[in-house]
């Protein structure tokens, strides 16, 4: 089975490779750029730990291809704020303990931030809504979505 | 003890939580070397079968396979529980369970591994077979092994009734004599999954010498190099594991799925290897909790005295021999102080994956039949459920219906909690039910290691052996810097692989916070003997002559000097001059764990019209003995109580007539999700464990027990129907409505 070509961009960088045709997104992020933030937890587009967005739009990296993303921007975990400078997202669910094994955190982060950025000012029922596709099996949510309220109320201002 | 603390009690951000908001973190399938193959399992698609034959010739000669194994590559075993797990993870001439491992295939790419297992040609013979509890205890019942029948049973049960055990005291028959009302149930809960976001993954390197690598994600290293060093018949020395980060157990996590077959692939490959689940197989293949099938007798005299329980418990654990009704036995009327009490449990096989521990294993089936039905007489005597609960709770003294005689405990601090809670008075809206339940669990001590080195710099870098799952390298650099009287983030506090420290037993039974908090008391006691030697020879006085104090030694008395107190950080400066590195250690085994109790409320809104359960509102009361770091208690507490409702609202194994399970995936089978669940309300209570320096009770487990019977009891008053089975989904809610 010969390889596709892919020319797209990650994290803001140009990235070039060879895929598969039924190579998934994620496994393209995971085993051939060393991306592991994105975690595979079903499969199957369940559980939401895989979540990246492409040109904005989040999605499950386990149920994209790799080759579609031909010409793309995609954004995953690793591109979302550092060590010296955390997303506001990022350290607001350090603030609240809203993690305990965080395996399900970068999904959180990156489904989160996409939330924000579509409804600065979601209600506590849309943001549970939104992150609805985002199995936590650690904290029965609670301290997720205060998390995700306190940062979109900094992000908004209110509280810097 | 101690009771006036300067960094318990806060809440500090966690160590490895950089890590883990950046996407840094290293899990189980998120390590890979250079060289490394890619492993598959071919699995029975048989509840019940003879493997008549296995012919792997044609997986072998396509291009990019490395190696095949089937059971017969692994030898025998001595250890029986040993031979049961190496079993588990690939069968021996019989497939004994829908997932059942018979083939694994290393190759270079995950795909050639998928093609080759296409080519394994597997030869059955399907045997009868049987998944219900109550079926396979049926003499004539087809029997999963022969020869483990529990000894004293008679022909009445069939020869797959492993276990059986019988707690309590008193006499039965004067207890429900006394009794104005007596009321006897039957129950029945589904098996349910740990449901952990992470699979199984692991990544081996396993030489011709019998040296080898192990990275896996699990609950205990040290569990696995023991395991897995027996089944490969080598030496545990030379076999080093290193936990990764690890996303999730909850039990799942303490035993081994697919290390033996990793490393035996890599041994005969000469390469390393990555295997890791699909969730496919996580939910088919590694252990879910058992399902139950319980009788319940209660009486009660008006006034709301309980004057004799009986408990008849029967669990269904899977395709092999296992232990775990006693904890439900033990556990069942734990919250009660009984004259007259028994409570009988028998462990059950069946054609279904071998069960393994899940968050207080046994307790929670146990805990909502008896809580069901206290609640059901409460409703019919006109009692109110928490006064009940008072009116016969245990305490301090309280000799316990499994035997010990119960030390300070934080029982009725948590009900008289719940009752002053603005949530217990709160109206209730149409259609919707209050329901509450008290929970324990026992919590563990067991082996543990800690070493802490006190650097030149006044830092201090702490090992200890247990895979942190939810935040314990920050309560024990919390517990460390208490202890030695420095701040939180002069502490770094790591997980050691098997070669680093001692050994380490799971991280299981709510037991690290406590045991491993422990050491690090110890080993910080140690370490501080020593700085205080330090200083006595600088000061030239006698080592007795000096005492530690708010992270400094000083003089004691007046004959001792006047020397102004020498801190930690000036001592590790000079530790070059004055006799070489300080550091401190302990290895020991507490066994002082402290029981914890638990009490839910939780008010749910059933909808008449789909049968569908919302939980509105949810408050669990604790007793942790003392919250180092109340954060993560809360979270534990809200965790368990998530995992219970999804418990007794979805989760559930659905077998068809064939044995096969029928919802291996998220999506059929539903944990909770985010917009399935209100805020949860943690109150913590402190009653302090006696058995620990700071007070310490582990708390990560009782949580799960109480959510079950809230929920239902909830639903009972919700709709006016009481269910006498789990998972109350909403077909099942429709139909008796």
């Amino acid at each position: 089975m010969s390889k596709i070509h892919v020319t797209t961009q990650v994290n803001g960088d140009a990235v070039e490779f060879l895929c598969a045709p039924d190579e998934t997104l994620l496994d393209v992020l995971r085993d051939r750029l060393n991306l592991t933030g994105a975690k595979e937890g079903c499969g199957t587009g369940d559980c939401g730990a895989c979540s990246v967005t492409i040109d904005g739009r989040l999605v499950a990296s386990c149920l994209v291809l790799g080759a579609e993303v031909e010409g793309s921007a995609i954004e995953t975990v690793e591109g979302i704020g550092t060590a010296d400078a955390l997303h506001p997202l990022q350290r607001h669910l350090l603030e609240h303990a809203a993690l305990q094994c965080g395996i399900c955190t970068p999904g959180i982060v990156v489904a989160a931030k996409a939330l924000l950025l579509q409804n600065p000012d979601p209600s506590e029922e849309e943001t549970r809504y939104w992150l609805a596709g985002n199995l936590c099996r650690c904290t029965g949510y609670d301290k997720i979505i205060r998390a995700v309220l306190s940062a979109a109320s900094e992000l908004r201002g209110e509280n810097a | 003890m101690k009771q006036d603390f300067k960094i318990l009690g806060t809440r500090p951000i966690r160590p490895d939580g950089l890590d883990k908001v950046t996407g840094k973190a290293m899990f189980g399938a998120d390590k890979s070397v250079t060289g490394m193959l890619h492993a598959r399992i071919l699995r029975s698609p048989h509840a019940h079968a003879e493997i008549v034959s296995i012919n792997t010739a044609k997986a072998e000669a396509l291009a990019g396979v490395k190696a095949v194994i089937t059971g017969d590559d692994f030898a025998d075993v001595e250890n029986s529980a040993t031979r049961y797990t190496m079993q588990n993870c690939m069968a021996q001439g019989r497939a004994l369970y829908d997932g059942h491992a018979v083939a694994a295939v290393a190759a270079v790419s995950k795909a050639v591994a998928a093609e080759a297992l296409k080519l394994i040609e597997v030869e059955y013979k399907t045997l009868p077979h049987v998944t219900d509890v109550d079926e396979a205890m049926l003499p004539g019942a087809p029997v999963l092994h022969e020869g483990v029948k529990a000894r004293t049973l008679g022909d009445d049960v069939s020869g797959n009734t492993v276990g059986y055990y019988s707690f309590g005291h008193g006499d039965l028959e004067t207890g429900f004599s006394e009794a104005d009302e007596v009321i006897e149930r039957t129950f029945k809960t589904a098996a349910v999954h740990q449901g952990y976001i992470e699979p199984h993954a692991c990544l081996a390197d396993l030489g011709g010498d019998g040296r080898g690598e192990l990275w896996c994600s699990t609950q205990g290293h040290y569990m696995v190099r023991e395991v897995c060093s027996e089944i490969l018949h080598i030496d545990a020395s030379q076999l080093r594991v290193t936990a990764s980060e690890i996303g999730g157990g909850f039990g799942g996590k303490t035993t081994v799925f697919i290390e033996p077959v990793a490393l035996k692939l890599s041994q005969k490959a000469g390469k390393p290897v990555k295997l890791v689940m699909s969730r496919d197989e996580v939910f088919r293949a590694s252990g879910p909790t058992m399902s139950s099938s319980i009788d319940i007798k209660i009486g009660m005299t008006k006034a709301g005295k309980i004057t004799g329980a009986h408990a008849k418990l029967r669990y269904q654990g899977g395709a092999f021999p296992y232990e775990m009704v006693m904890m439900g036995a033990m556990s069942a009327f734990a919250a009660y102080d009984l004259e007259h009490v028994q409570a009988e449990g028998w462990d059950v096989m069946t054609n279904r994956p071998k069960m393994i521990s899940y968050r207080a294993p046994g307790a929670p089936m146990a805990v909502y039949a008896v809580e069901s039905v206290v609640d059901e007489l409460c409703q019919k005597l006109g009692l109110d459920p928490i006064d009940t609960r008072l009116l016969n709770a245990a305490r301090e003294g309280t000799k316990s219906s499994y035997g010990p005689t119960f030390k300070a405990i934080g029982l009725v601090e948590a009900l008289e909690a719940a009752k002053a809670h603005p949530h217990y008075s709160a109206p209730l809206a149409p259609n919707t039910g209050r329901g509450i339940s008290c929970g324990f669990w026992f919590n563990f001590g067991g082996q543990v290691s800690v070493s802490m080195a006190i650097n030149a710099d006044g830092t201090v870098s702490l090992i200890e052996g247990n895979p942190d799952i939810g935040g314990s390298r920050a309560s024990i650099s919390m517990m460390a810097a208490e202890a030695l009287g420095i701040e939180f983030d002069r502490v770094r506090t790591i997980v050691g692989d098997t070669a680093s420290v001692g050994f380490s037993d799971v991280t299981d039974g709510s037991r690290v916070t406590f045991a491993v908090g422990i050491a690090t008391i110890k080993a910080a006691n140690a370490a501080i003997k020593e700085m205080c030697k330090r200083a006595a020879k600088i000061w030239d006085i006698d080592a007795e002559a000096v005492e530690w104090v708010d992270g400094a030694a000083q003089p004691t008395g007046h004959n001792a000097g006047d020397f102004p107190p020498m801190s930690l950080a000036e001592i590790a400066a000079t530790s070059g001059k004055t006799g070489g590195p300080i550091a401190g250690h302990h290895e020991g085994a507490p066994d002082k764990a402290g029981v914890s109790f638990g009490v839910h409320m939780v008010d749910v809104e059933v909808d008449p019209e789909t049968g569908f359960t919302s939980i509105k509102r949810y408050t669990a009361f604790q007793d942790v003995g003392k919250a180092i770091h109340p954060a993560y208690v809360e979270g534990q507490i809200q965790g368990g109580a998530a995992q219970g409702i999804g418990w007794a609202l979805n989760e559930e194994y659905i077998y068809g007539e064939d044995g096969r399970l029928q919802n291996p995936g998220f999506l059929d089978y539903r944990i909770p999700v985010a917009s399935d669940l209100p805020m949860i309300e943690a109150v913590i209570i402190e009653v302090p464990n006696p058995g620990h320096p700071f007070g310490v009770r582990g708390c990560g487990e009782t949580s799960i027990v109480p959510p079950l019977a809230a929920v239902a009891n909830g639903v009972a008053h919700a709709i006016g129907v009481r269910m006498f089975a789990l998972p109350m989904s909403p077909p099942k809610i429709l139909k008796v409505l």
